[in-house]
């Protein structure tokens, strides 16, 4: 079932647009926000909500790779593995990652405090390599910086 | 020199608030349309300042507004959308517009919504963009409660809406109609034109895209007139430019210059040269989608005309530099990769095609490629290229393509040859 809180958040996204089914990407993020990720049973709560097929919701969850469909860890580790970055060797920070996290790209620590993944361009390609952790980005990136930015989220 | 877009933002410092922009003459330009320019006129002096979209596509902006429906036909509802989605790999311009003087693009997209007479108007910022999201959301609060937004604006009657809507990732959502379809609630899958956005668009309504340094250009060009903007440039595309250079050069970053700088000038003195140790072998001019240009190109004027005749396309403006010691295959690998993983899957070339490219640059890149598959390669060049897909992505995709294996074709023979990637150890 959805919060309340829940449908107030897509109340109000759904008042900006002339549909309520246009709302459907932001009343996903509401519910993500809410729970960490979007389970079966949210995408059937938010077909009904919105009046469209549950097919219709997840074919939207899982086209838009910023929407979770599996549980995720407490903190979501975005490393950017494009180009700019590629140049400026990000794949010794996903290196330096996967050693001291013990999962590679797509996994969550046994610990439940970390999932990392690989994002496309993050934007600040003169800065590169470049991470976000939740919400706050990192850039400029050395190996031997990691130890004390994964600290911040232990 | 002017820097009508920038000369105000000081990165570091926290972004212009409503009263600093009105400060350094801010809303001036909606203040004069609003006294006595009718949407044709402003939709003129755009037009006339030779404006040429920022995004990528190079389109003249007014010339794109002219083709919204203006009398009864066009309906009582329009919509002008700023496209900040900003995910072309190697672009990070739009960035310092959001973060540093959110005002400004809100004035121009004011500006551009009268111009069309739009009620409804829309910031499609992408999710990484957190503190834009921030100060975007701060600064539209700001504008309504001074009545630069709203029912009434400054008392004429005009109305215009403005929300700010944030992305769930994806490249597709920068193509305009995929956009549109993203904000609607759908997949960003692109739509086909005709009918174009303009006369159909969000909602089957009269809808304009403009990209954000687009929009932000927009009250200088009313406060200071078409020939102005024109004669800040150094060809005859109108304007300024935002420029970056990403890569191993000494000064990464992006600069406000005159549209028509040389490479050399970008390379040599807004981004310090090249790191020691360090040659420049290939540059991707704007963003990932754009062919290579090399060496021999440094003294080329970084316009949309001097750089499609050399072949490749100004794009974004953002460049990424290519040096010695990265290898070419390992790097349009990069790119394939990322093209394939964004490819929407809707037409057969682009959703099998950019995969098997992909394949094929990982196996050189292993040392199991063969001299066939260098002809696969150069071959899908053609199948995947322009009027074989259903929009621009892979199109846009080949073109590091192709032109990597016109100017580094020894090094994917290498690979063959000597069965490994030759660079493998070159990581400094």
């Amino acid at each position: 079932m959805l919060t309340e809180e829940e449908i107030k958040a897509i109340d109000h996204e759904a008042s900006r647009v002339p549909h309520k089914k246009a709302a459907l990407i932001d009343a996903l993020k509401i519910v993500q926000q809410q729970r960490g990720w979007v389970s079966d049973e949210s995408v059937s709560d938010l077909a009904e909500y919105l009046e469209i097929s549950p097919a219709e919701v997840d074919s939207v969850a899982t086209f838009y790779n910023l929407i979770f469909r599996r549980p995720v860890g407490s903190n979501v580790i975005l490393l950017c593995d494009s180009i700019s970055c590629y140049v400026m060797h990000y794949e010794e920070i996903y290196a330096s990652l996967k050693d001291k996290l013990g999962v590679a790209f797509g996994q969550t620590t046994e610990d439940g405090l970390f999932t990392l993944l690989p994002n496309a361009c993050l934007g600040c390609c003169d800065r590169a390599p470049a991470m976000m952790i939740n919400h706050d980005l990192y850039t400029d990136l050395k190996p031997e910086q990691l130890d004390t930015i994964l600290m911040k989220y232990k | 020199m002017e820097r009508p877009l920038t000369k105000n933002i000081h990165p570091g410092r926290p972004p212009l608030n409503l009263k600093d922009y009105e400060m350094t003459g801010g809303y001036s330009a909606l203040r004069k349309i609003m006294a006595g320019m009718s949407p044709k006129d402003v939709q003129q002096a755009v037009q006339d300042s030779n404006l040429k979209g920022r995004g990528g596509a190079g389109f003249n902006t007014g010339m794109k507004w002219s083709f919204v429906p203006m009398d009864e036909k066009g309906g009582p509802t329009k919509y002008l959308i700023a496209n900040a989605d900003e995910m072309e790999p190697g672009t990070f311009k739009d960035r310092l517009l959001l973060e540093g003087n959110p005002h400004q693009l809100i004035e121009g997209m004011i500006i551009a919504a009268y111009a069309i007479q739009a009620n409804i108007s829309y910031i499609f910022l992408r999710w990484a963009y957190k503190a834009a999201a921030k100060c975007l959301e701060e600064s539209i609060h700001e504008a309504y409660h001074a009545g630069y937004l709203g029912e009434n604006i400054l008392g004429t009657g005009y109305r215009l809406e403005m929300y700010l809507h944030t992305g769930a990732g994806r490249y597709m959502c920068g193509e305009e109609t995929a956009l549109l379809n993203a904000l609607e609630g759908k997949r960003a899958m692109p739509r086909a034109k005709p009918p174009f956005p303009q006369v159909s668009g969000l909602f089957g309504k009269p809808t304009i895209v403009n990209n954000v340094e687009t929009l932000c250009c927009i009250p200088h060009i009313i406060n200071n007139g078409a020939e102005w903007f024109k004669s800040l440039s150094y060809s005859e595309d109108g304007g300024t430019k935002l420029y970056g250079v990403s890569g191993k050069v000494n000064k990464p970053g992006a600069w406000e210059l005159p549209m028509g700088v040389t490479m050399r000038e970008l390379i040599e003195e807004y981004a310090g040269g090249m790191k020691n140790g360090y040659q420049l072998k290939g540059v991707l001019p704007g963003g990932a989608s754009t062919d290579f240009l090399t060496v021999q190109h440094l003294d080329l004027k970084m316009d949309f005309k001097s750089v499609a005749a050399a072949g490749s396309r100004l794009g974004t403006g953002t460049m990424i530099v290519m040096d010695d010691a990265t290898c070419p295959v390992g790097f349009v690998h990069n790119l394939q990769h990322f093209f394939a993983q964004e490819s929407c899957g809707w037409c057969t070339p682009c959703r099998e095609g950019l995969p098997w490219v992909e394949k094929l640059l990982l196996s050189l890149e292993k040392g199991t490629g063969t001299e066939e598959d260098i002809d696969l390669l150069q071959q899908h060049t053609q199948w995947l290229g322009p009027g074989n897909t259903f929009c621009a992505l892979a199109p846009g995709a080949m073109e590091p393509l192709q032109s990597a294996l016109k100017y580094f074709r020894d090094d994917f023979d290498r690979h063959v040859k000597e069965k490994k990637c030759p660079y493998h150890h070159n990581h400094h």
